[in-house]
This record gives C-alpha cells, structure tokens and sequence, in this order.
C-alpha cells in the first residue's frame, strides 16, 4: 500500500483505532486491510464513490455489524472482544444520524429525543422536555415537538434525527450522508452545525459524505476507499490530500474529475 | 425524416472513412448501415477508421448504438478509432459508456454451483434459520422473565395501542368467522344426528367443538392473518427505515421494545376473544337449531350448559394463550429477519402468516394429544 499518504494530525489521542479490518457479506469482501485512526475532536470524511462500502464502514464503527477480520478499538477497548455491559457503556457515548433520519415514527419528534434521555438519566420530566426543545430548537425545530415524523419533510426528519443523536450530548457523532437529499443552504447549514458541535462541545464526527463541497469545508482527517481494489487507498486532511496525494482516483475524486483532464 | 446513410472509402493513406449522413435516429435505419457493419466484420481491414459526420442532420440512441457496434467490430480487430470527427455531444457519451469507464471485476453471484454444493447450502441455510428461530424464542423468554421481575424496557403506550389494535378492534372479524363457523358444525351434525331422531345433540356437538378447540383455533387464525401480518410488516418496515438500527446503537434490545408489547398484548386480549368466539359460535348453532330443527331456545341453552363443562372451557383458554404466544412469535420474528426491501416486508408478513397458522395447527395436534393420555 505504497499509495496510503498517512498525514494525520500528530500530537492528538486517538478515538478510534481500526486495525487490519476486513469487512464482508457472506463470502463476499467488500473491503479488506483498513487500517486508521480518528483522533479526539477531528471531524473525519469517510469517502469514496457510491457502492464502495462507505455506510457498511459506518455500521462497523458504530457496532451494528461485526467485521469478518480485524479490531475496533475505542479509548483501548476493542468492542468485539469486550463484555456485553462494556458494549452497552460504548454504545451510549456514541451518536448515530442515518442516512433517512430512522425517527422511529409511531412517536413524536419530543418522544424521539426524549427516549435516551429518560432510559439513560435520572432527569425530572420537566427537564427532559427542557433539554427536548432546546436540543430541537438547536436543529431549528423549535416549536415541532408534537408533530410526527410522517408530518415533516425529508430534511426536517434529518435535523431531527441529529436532535436525537445528540441527545445524551455523546463524545462521538456518527453521520450517514448527512447532506443527501438537502438543497444547498440546509446542507451548509448542517456543515455550520457540525463544526460548532466539534468545536463548541469537543464531539468527535465521524461523516460519511461524497459531497465535495462538505469534505473541504468541515472534514480535517479522512480515509479514501477504492472498491477495484477493496481497501483503502489514502487517509488524511483532505485538503493536503488534494494539494499532495500521488494517487490521481483521489484527486480525481477531490476535483470531481477534474484532475485527470488538468494532468 | 431522411433516410440514414453512411459510406465506407478508402482514405489515400489506407485508412477507412466512414462518412454518414441524414437522420440517424431510432427507428429510422437505412439499409446502408446493416451494409456497413457486415462490410467492417466481413474483414475490412485498415489501421485506422476516422468518421465525417458533417452530413448528419439529427440523431438520437440509433446513432450510439450503430457507433458501439463499430467500436465494439474494432477493439476486436485491433483497429485504431479516430473519434474526432464525431459531434462532440456523441463523443462524450460514447466516452461515458466505453468499456474503460465501467467497475472491473463485477461479478453477480458467480458460476452455477454443482448440484450437491446447493443441496448442502440449503440444509446450512435451514440449520441457520432453525437457530435464529431458536436464539430469539430464547430472547422473548428472557425478556420476558426481566418483564415479570419488573425491569423491561418498553413504552407503556405502545402496550395500550396494541391491546386495542389486536383486542377490540377484532371483534367484528372474529364475530363473523366464529359465528359462520358454529352454524357449519350445527348443519354438519345435523344431518347425521337428524338420521335418529337426536337433533338435540346438536348442541353438545356445537358446544363442546367450539368451547374445547374450534374457538381457539378459529381465533388463533384470524389473528395470524390479521395480527401476525401486521405485526411482520410494521417491523419489516422499522428495519427498512433503520429505526431499529437506531434502537440498537441506543442500547435498547429491539426484542424487549418492540417484541414485549406485541407478545403481552396478544397473551392478554387472545383468551378474552376465545371467550367472545366460543360464546358467538354456541349463538350461531343456537340459530341452526332453533331455526331450521325446531329446537327450542331454552332447551338448546338447557342441553349446551349440561354438555359442557369447565374442564372443556379451560384447555380451551390454554390453548387460545399458547396461540397467541405463537402468533405474537412469529410475527415478530419475520418483521425482525426482514431485510432492506419493500418486496422483503411483503416476504416477511406472507411468511409470518404461514408459519403462524403451521405452528397453530401442530400446537393444536400436541396439546389434544397430550389431553387425550391424561385423561381430560
């Protein structure tokens, strides 16, 4: 893998440290040999083009999905090889918004982000339904807490879903295609919300995005997956990836075929 | 629309030019092309073929269909393809669909495997489905142990819904099926009972097949139709939309959340519908005898409470219970197997439906066994 252009922060701890992870359907690999690190506070770009294994990835950091080979390892715990209650504690410092918002529609969108909130503290209700409007209100969904999720539209599912993933303020927030599916000033709007997250609270985001735009404008560490040859290919600062990674499918896809034609 | 041409010469320098004119759209082939394309394939050899398109006055797919077919005669015969004389709207979509721009190496599902190979993959797949079958009827339970020893976790509204879903609003349905049911058992023992003079023991007939198991099994179905479906599909969906993924990554169990509710529901409202189906089945053989065998009211209800007794009322209660566990089960466990489709929801509520009314009918054979050796 002479191609991987390992430029990571330095001097940062690490979050999550894959190693070796081979992921797979069945007989089926999708990738195999992904080896990276996500350091505390980066807001690290899972790309590659559709198809390549990107949300599959997502599902693998998150625990949904047990890798075929390889380690997970979060803060030194490696989750497939820890106890059911240490996975249960892991579980609730992360926070997970999916691709379609995965509201759970037989509840309101206050039930949606009061659930965590009410099996995991001790909090009166009253707080809770404070803590539940503030945290839509942040999503600018002020004012749409008894409304269910078949009332509302795709982009307004997703901020909720987002209120609901951070919820139990996690120290880990996991975004499937965050952007897809939302006209331009909602996406920005998003990618503010996601570095004043980052920022703001210190969360670590983990993002799977093939939107360009996005990947410059919040994403400070990577990983580039290739399906031709099933792993990955670069990791790293997009930007640097795009000013000094010798792979021309990554600066193909950082320049959205641009590159090619300059070359 | 004029007719499609095209002409093949030979340029000075040993190159072929294809020079083509008029409407090349679909549907609009002139002969001249088929003419060309066997002339290329029949061994027209050169080193290079250009094109001149100036003469072309429309074209559509017909044009990038002709043109891959070319492409295609020449990559085989090692010719090289000069494009620039093409439209550029052409050339660009040529370039998008040419061989070098799709994913290599994909497969879909490989080569047929021998027959014994597949024989071995079902009886592994069966292996597998029997455990997930087991592994989850194992997590009901200890959910469910949790649930008496009051620590679940589940939404105490999500039970009341349930309840009215699988209780009350099958009423109507259940009425219907179970009153039909005890008129057809009136008219079956009618015909023989009438034979000797004893159409009294229509009653006993009606109110003991009812009460000790028609009841029970009329409504166990009913519900794996209704319910059980309903049940699959609401489930299937959930695992469509990732909300149970959300659950998961929540740390909530999705058999404690989402199955709990179901199962108690249906342990709760099942015996209370076979108290209401047995009830409607007696009134449907009541009007068979009353009727159409001038039996009175009061001797039928007379004959009906003399032949039945508690015994008959509880096996069929029990049963109704362990029905409604089987059909809370299977629902539930096919909504859960579901994968990621709207054809796999619809897969899943069929299936919770057979193996729902499979599971009722062998229940049913084991507990009238079981009756039959101790004697009740």
């Amino acid at each position: 893998m002479n191609a991987t252009a390992e430029v990571t922060t330095e001097g940062k701890e690490a979050i999550i440290r894959v190693t070796g992870l081979e992921m797979a359907y069945g007989s089926f690999v999708l990738m195999r040999d992904l080896n990276f690190t996500i350091n505390r506070g980066d807001i690290f770009i899972i790309m590659g083009g559709s198809g390549c294994g990107k949300s599959t990835l997502l599902k693998h950091l998150v625990g949904l999905k047990r890798p075929a080979k390889g380690r997970i390892v979060y803060d030194g715990t490696s989750y497939w090889e820890a106890e059911p209650y240490e996975q249960e504690r892991l579980k609730r410092r992360f926070g997970i918004l999916f691709q379609s918002g995965a509201l759970w529609s037989s509840m309101t969108l206050a039930e949606n982000v009061a659930m965590p909130l009410e099996q995991y503290t001790k909090l009166p209700p009253e707080q809770i339904r404070e803590l539940v409007s503030f945290k839509l209100a942040l999503v600018g969904l002020g004012g749409f807490e008894e409304f269910y999720p078949s009332e509302i539209s795709g982009g307004m599912k997703k901020r909720a879903g987002l209120a609901r993933a951070m919820a139990l303020d996690p120290d880990l927030l996991f975004f499937d295609e965050p952007s897809a599916g939302l006209d331009p000033i909602s996406a920005r709007l998003l990618d503010d919300l996601i570095i004043e997250l980052s920022e703001s609270l210190g969360t670590t985001v983990v993002v799977v995005t093939h939107e360009l735009a996005s990947i410059f404008a919040i994403g400070n560490n990577s990983v580039f997956l290739d399906p031709d040859v099933k792993t990955m290919t670069a990791s790293g600062d997009p930007k640097r990836l795009l000013r000094e990674s010798p792979d021309p499918k990554v600066i193909n896809f950082l320049t959205r075929g641009e590159g090619a034609r300059q070359s | 629309m004029t007719p499609s041409e095209v002409k093949i010469e030979r340029t000075p320098d040993g190159a072929l030019l294809l020079t083509m004119a008029g409407d090349w759209k679909l549907g609009n082939i002139g002969p001249s092309q088929e003419g060309a394309l066997s002339q290329l394939a029949a061994g027209e050899t050169a080193r290079n073929i250009a094109f001149a398109t100036g003469g072309i006055k429309g074209w559509d797919s017909g044009l990038l269909i002709f043109l891959a077919r070319i492409f295609e005669t020449c990559r085989r015969e090692g010719v090289e393809v000069d494009k620039s004389g093409l439209p550029a709207g052409v050339r660009k979509l040529m370039e998008l669909a040419s061989p070098e721009n799709q994913r290599t190496g994909v497969t879909h599902g490989g080569k047929r495997q021998p027959f014994l190979v597949r024989i071995a993959d079902t009886a592994l797949d069966q292996v597998k489905g029997f455990r997930e079958v087991v592994e989850f009827i194992g997590e009901a339970t200890v959910v469910f142990i949790k649930m008496l020893r009051g620590k679940a976790v589940f939404r105490r509204l999500d039970l009341v819904t349930t309840i009215q879903e699988t209780g009350a609003q099958a009423l109507p349905i259940v009425t219907l099926i179970s009153l039909l049911v005890g008129m057809i058992l009136a008219f079956v023992a009618a015909i023989q009972l009438k034979m000797f003079g004893a159409q009294i023991y229509v009653a006993d007939v009606v109110g003991i097949g009812m009460v000790r198991v028609m009841g029970a099994i009329m409504t166990g179905i009913i519900m794996s139709g209704r319910t059980g479906a309903a049940f699959a599909a609401q489930l299937g969906t959930m695992q469509v939309n990732e909300e149970i993924d959300a659950l998961e990554t929540l740390g909530f169990s999705p058999v404690e959340f989402l199955v709990l509710p179901r199962m108690l529901a249906l342990m709760l409202m099942m015996p209370l519908l076979c108290v209401y189906a047995d009830l409607m089945g007696v009134l449907g053989g009541m009007i068979v005898g009353v009727g159409m065998l001038d039996l009175g009211v009061m001797e039928y209800v007379h004959e009906s409470k003399a032949a039945l007794s508690v015994t008959h009322f509880m096996i069929g209660l029990f049963h109704c219970f362990v029905f409604g566990v089987l059909v809370a089960i299977s629902g539930c466990l096919r909504g859960i197997q579901c994968e990621r489709s709207a054809s796999a929801v619809g897969y899943a509520a069929t299936s919770a439906v057979v193996t729902g009314i499979v599971s009722i009918v062998v229940a049913t054979l084991i507990i009238t066994l079981s009756c039959q050796v101790l004697g009740i």
